[in-house]
């Protein structure tokens, strides 16, 4: 097993899929020649020239519409959007047009792009650069979401992505660019989409997080051992399909669910999650479920506000045992 | 064409020039000793356009300005308090936004500054609102967007210019072309050599102006709001400049071809007009050096003044998201 970044995972996942099938173009601002803003991306370009990495001017609409139309004419185009609060200006390309194409043509035509983005905070980038997005792609069925934490799950998801012939949102983390993980060293780590992770096995409450609150909900979890609760810890690594069977069994086991979003509350995926376990399971529940979120909260940019409105692990610790206390 | 302004404007200008170049670069410093986290885009350079473009607007009038994410220079022109400014930056709550916008994000009604908007292209379709404002009121306010070379680029720059176009909008639109959008340089990305070719498609009038010569901006900018406030809609102005630092953080910019950025910075926008009146007998060396070192210890001053000042409450977290209702209770759910 080696140990790479994120940052590193994104780059070799792409590296091996364009080795691997000459269909898969890459294209974006910046990143080509600079190894794109957050240098994520270095070396494909030299490696695989400009025909097939692309820099391109500043238009997001222009970008995924030649990602959607080179994708229903036989390409695999990988795109990136940069910070996945610019999906907002290329909004009806991403929702109306990659997401229905295929149901309106009654099957005809198949969209296998993957639009990648940066989401989430990273210390001090303000309300326009900081947002997590997922819940806007979750609305548009035909879209596949991945939320994936590590660098292992975004190696796996990532070309399970340029694989897949549906349309499919790629969020990173931005924050977590530069966490290490392990890998598996053979060359072709797939991870399947719609197949939650167990991070930490408990009987007390089952917690659903990903991306950064996966760590915010681990160093609760080990807080709450310390007063003898065991929590469950489950990343989803894919909000479209979502693993509802798994949280549905954890939920069985230990009675309590808590979400954690880095997210506005309204229409979260922790919503989701509590309304299919209140439909489906609710005799399984033995107190409240309970939400973390930003509430209906904007990303300050002033530090201690910031971290304030995040969910930190004390908020998930209180969420727990309000959970609990039932 | 420079046409020579007053010495009183002349030293108003350089002043504020001053002022723009140091601010910013104690921001870069601060921004490397961590004091001012998350990012930052300097607008060393490229100041002549910010002052040149601050002498058209009244506030008063009710004119208003979009600018970016590279707006500290506009903001400080404008007139907005260098505490203000240096505030937010720090995130502090004496900042024009109470430090919950930042560097990416200032704004001050008070000055005509409707915001630094941080997604590209987001400005202009905003100015067109104000100018229609005006145009409703019959004020005879203008609205300017101020926007990079890249920007022309994204559908919303050519929404906005059509739509201004159509409607006789009182609106300028002024390009700073610094040769670069992030690390690619303008050529990659535009299929015209000037970004003013573009206003052909619109049907409006356009500029190319030296940027690094503020009394070249001036006159050109006074043209465009005359016309814009006359009725006979919008001008796009290009004002050839250049940034000195890198786009944005600690960018190196290394794609800079090796040379580039020495020749710019021959023709030095501070030292061109400070020049032009050491030349008219309006400015002795001394005085140019005594301005310079006021600015200098005035910035210095108002930096160790805001990293003393306080954070914001932290219940001020989910405030200013809604207008209160009538009874004074914000609308919404809790955190
Ligand atoms: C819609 C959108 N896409 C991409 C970005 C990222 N971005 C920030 S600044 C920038 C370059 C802008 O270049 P230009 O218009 O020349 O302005 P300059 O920064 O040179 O002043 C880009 C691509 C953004 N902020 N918004
Ligand atoms: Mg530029």
């Amino acid at each position: 097993m080696a140990v790479i970044t994120c940052r590193d995972a994104v780059v070799r996942a792409l590296d091996e899929e364009m080795a691997r099938d000459e269909d898969v173009i890459f294209f974006g601002e910046d990143v080509g020649k600079a190894g794109g803003v957050f240098y994520v991306t270095p070396g494909l370009y030299e490696k695989y020239g400009g025909r097939r990495v692309r820099d391109t001017p500043i238009s997001e609409n222009a970008i995924v519409g030649a990602g959607v139309g080179a994708a229903v004419t036989g390409m695999r185009p990988v795109i990136e959007l940069m910070f996945a609060d610019f999906a907002a200006v290329t909004l009806d390309q991403i929702v109306n047009q990659a997401a229905k194409l295929r149901y309106m043509s009654g099957g005809q035509i198949q969209v296998p792009l993957t639009i990648r983005m940066a989401q989430g905070s990273a210390g001090g980038f303000g309300s326009q650069h900081s947002q997590c997005c997922e819940s806007w792609f979750m609305h548009a069925p035909g879209l596949k979401v991945c939320v994936p934490g590590t660098p292992a799950d975004i190696l796996g998801l990532l070309k399970s992505a340029v694989r897949d012939d549906n349309p499919v949102i790629f969020l990173e983390h931005k924050g977590q660019y530069a966490e290490r993980g392990e890998v598996p060293d053979h060359a072709d780590h797939l991870v399947p989409m719609g197949e939650a992770r167990i991070v930490r096995e408990g009987g007390d409450v089952t917690i659903v997080a990903v991306q950064r609150m996966v760590g915010v909900a681990l160093k609760a979890a080990d807080t709450l051992a310390e007063q003898g609760v065991e929590c469950e810890v489950i990343d989803p690594r894919t909000l479209v399909p979502l693993d509802m069977e798994t949280i549905a069994r954890s939920v069985e086991k230990t009675g309590h669910l808590v979400t954690v979003e880095e997210a506005v509350r309204a229409g979260g995926w922790g919503a989701e999650v509590v309304s299919q376990i209140t439909e489906n399971n609710i005799w399984s529940l033995e107190g409240p479920v309970v939400r973390v979120t930003l509430g209906a909260g904007i990303i300050p940019f002033s530090q201690p506000l910031e971290e304030h409105l995040l969910p930190g692990p004390e908020d998930v610790v209180a969420a727990v045992q309000r959970s609990l206390e039932a | 064409m420079s046409t020579s302004l007053g010495a009183a404007v002349r030293h108003k200008m350089l002043t504020n020039m001053l002022l723009v170049r140091h601010t910013e670069e104690r921001i870069q410093e601060l921004f490397l000793e961590n004091v001012i986290r998350g990012t930052t885009h300097l607008c060393i350079g490229q100041e002549a356009v910010s002052v040149a473009m601050a002498e058209v607007i009244d506030a008063a009038r009710g004119d208003t300005v979009t600018c970016t994410y590279r707006g500290h220079g506009h903001a400080l022109a404008l007139g907005m308090s260098l505490e203000s400014m240096m505030a937010e930056m720090m995130g502090k709550a004496s900042g024009c936004s109470k430090g919950k916008g930042g560097s990416m994000h200032l704004a001050d009604l008070d000055v005509g500054l409707l915001g630094t908007f941080a997604v590209v292209g987001a400005g202009l379709p905003v100015t067109n609102g104000a100018a229609l404002t005006a145009q409703m009121r019959g004020n005879g306010a203008i609205s300017i967007s101020i926007f990079g070379d890249g920007t022309p680029n994204i559908g919303a720059w050519h929404e906005a210019v059509n739509l201004a176009a159509v409607w006789k909008l009182p609106a300028v639109f002024l390009c700073e072309n610094n040769r670069y959008g992030e690390y690619t340089p303008y050529d990659d990305t535009a299929p015209v050599p000037n970004v003013a070719d573009r206003a052909a498609a619109y049907g409006i009038p356009s500029v190319i102006v030296d940027g690094q010569d503020a009394e070249a901006v001036y006159p050109v900018l006074l043209e465009a709001a005359d016309r814009a406030r006359a009725g006979d809609g919008p001008t796009l102005v290009e004002a050839l400049t250049y940034r000195y630092r890198g786009h944005s953080r600690s960018d190196p910019a290394t794609y800079r071809p090796e040379g580039e950025l020495e020749r710019w910075m021959e023709r030095d926008p501070i030292d061109i007009l400070a020049g032009r009146m050491q030349a008219d007998g309006q400015l002795t060396a001394a005085e140019f050096e005594a301005l310079r070192e006021q600015q200098r210890a005035e910035v210095q001053r108002v930096t160790e003044w805001a990293i003393n000042e306080p954070w914001p409450a932290l219940e001020e977290t989910l405030e200013d998201i809604w207008v209160p209702s009538g009874d004074g209770a914000a609308v919404g759910e809790g955190a």
